[in-house]
């Protein structure tokens, strides 16, 4: 029988190594699994690569991870920010890289890990600093800039309802990077804030497909949610 | 002369915002345009964190901390909105479906380069999130900026001195003294606040400019 719950977050993270690369989702807050990011730092692994739209916000979960002095270096489109003061620090003494990528092109740099492609060419930043050094071509007269995919070894993300063969729906806009890091991981660990029987989703609304998750941990969501 | 202020500008560019557009606004001053849109007016907003259909704020204490918009404020959605994930969300923009990217800038350059990201500056901390995307893939591009800078500079000139975001990206840009077309063969006015003539807009912006043949 295919059982993908964890008893604890603690018991889904346990296996993770120093160097790891892991994916977060969330944008901003919305959809961040701080629950599993608790765990994380609790984990202890060390000089992580962290993917993530920002560079985490006031002083809980990758924000957290980033003070606890875990991360070496993080992929991401937006780290500055109002309430962003443990990156810039971090990021102003040197103790972390920063690669810096529009938000289109990070989702699409996932999205193509967890496809299979090797490379594509976009659009986005033809002309820009964050283009330079890279290779540009130019179809059917526009111009374009090469870009590869971002492969995880984990992806820990947030979603409403599971079921235990790991199909997932979200709710509302925090569902953003997640269906895309699930697939890009080799293991896609979810904080959801409930589990239901098998058949009990809609097949026609499941978003994410079982077969892009490994591990689903129950977390009680503490979010001010609007009916 | 009379300069716009913000709500005059983000009125300035609602009105030409047609009905059935679907529309991205960006960060800051852009979103402002929201406020504005015509009652009566069909137009669907797309935020780059995977939703279409915004509607207004939400009243106080009935915020969603799962319902936000790209500048991470809380949002309603509109009966007919969905959501949808990030990849997804960019290849309506990349893929050209946005009628109108709303963006701020620095600087946009008489060819239409656009720079809004970062200022380069040695200690600055760069981020860049959407813009690259939006400017890039909107069928056109509206900049909303302040027509000079603090120090009384231009933000219209020859070529950007700040980072680009992209090259010849910028369709219109709307200040708080003109509306101006960019074409290949330069820029065209379109519109002067009352009290400004031509020749002292001319003079303030320091590049070439054209008068408009025909009123937009």
């Amino acid at each position: 029988m295919i059982d993908k719950f964890f008893a604890s977050t603690e018991a889904a993270l346990a296996d993770i190594r120093d160097g790891a690369t892991i994916m977060i989702g969330g944008f901003g807050g919305a959809g961040m699994a701080v629950a599993l990011i608790d765990a994380l730092i609790a984990q202890g692994a060390r000089a992580l690569t962290i993917v993530n739209n920002n560079a985490g916000n006031c002083d809980t979960g990758l924000a957290a991870l980033i003070a606890a002095k875990r991360v070496r270096k993080i992929l991401c489109s937006f780290p500055r920010q109002a309430d962003s003061w443990h990156f810039d620090k971090a990021y102003r003494a040197g103790e972390l890289e920063l690669e810096l990528v529009p938000q289109g092109t990070l989702a699409e740099r996932i999205r193509a890990a967890g496809a299979g492609i090797g490379a594509f060419y976009t659009p986005t930043a033809f002309g820009t600093d964050l283009a330079k050094g890279k290779e540009t071509r130019r179809i059917d007269g526009r111009d374009y800039v090469l870009e590869y995919p971002i492969h995880a070894d984990y992806a820990l993300i947030k979603a409403e309802r599971a079921d235990r063969w790991g199909n997932l729906v979200y709710r509302k806009t925090a569902r953003n990077f997640a269906p895309i890091m699930a697939a890009a991981a080799k293991c896609t660990v979810v904080q959801v804030r409930e589990t239901v029987d098998l058949g009990a989703l809609d097949p026609e609304a499941i978003v994410t497909p079982g077969i892009f998750v490994n591990r689903i941990v129950k977390v009680g969501s503490s979010l001010r949610q609007a009916a | 002369m009379k300069k716009l202020d913000r709500n005059q500008m983000a009125a300035r560019v609602a009105r030409d915002i047609p009905e059935g557009s679907y529309v991205n606004l960006g960060i800051g001053l852009p979103t402002l345009v929201a406020d504005h849109l015509p009652k009566g007016r069909e137009i669907i907003l797309h935020s780059e964190n995977g939703v279409l259909g915004i509607g207004p704020k939400p009243p106080a204490g009935l915020e969603d901390e799962d319902l936000i918009n790209a500048g991470k404020e809380p949002v309603t959605l509109l009966a007919g909105g969905a959501y949808f994930h990030h990849a997804d969300s960019f290849g309506m923009i990349r893929g050209r479906h946005l009628d109108f990217a709303v963006l701020g800038a620095f600087q946009v350059a008489v060819n239409g380069d656009l720079a809004n990201w970062h200022t380069g500056g040695a200690d600055a901390i760069p981020a860049v999130g959407g813009a690259m995307d939006l400017a890039t893939g909107a069928k056109k591009v509206l900049v909303m900026m302040e027509h000079l800078t603090k120090k009384g500079e231009s933000k219209i000139v020859e070529r950007c001195t700040y980072p680009l975001t992209g090259a010849r990206c910028v369709n219109r840009i709307y200040t708080d003294l003109a509306v101006i077309d960019v074409k290949p063969d330069g820029l065209h006015v379109v519109e002067v606040v009352d009290g400004l003539s031509f020749e002292e807009l001319q003079r303030l912006s320091g590049v070439p400019l054209k008068r408009m043949l025909t009123a937009a």
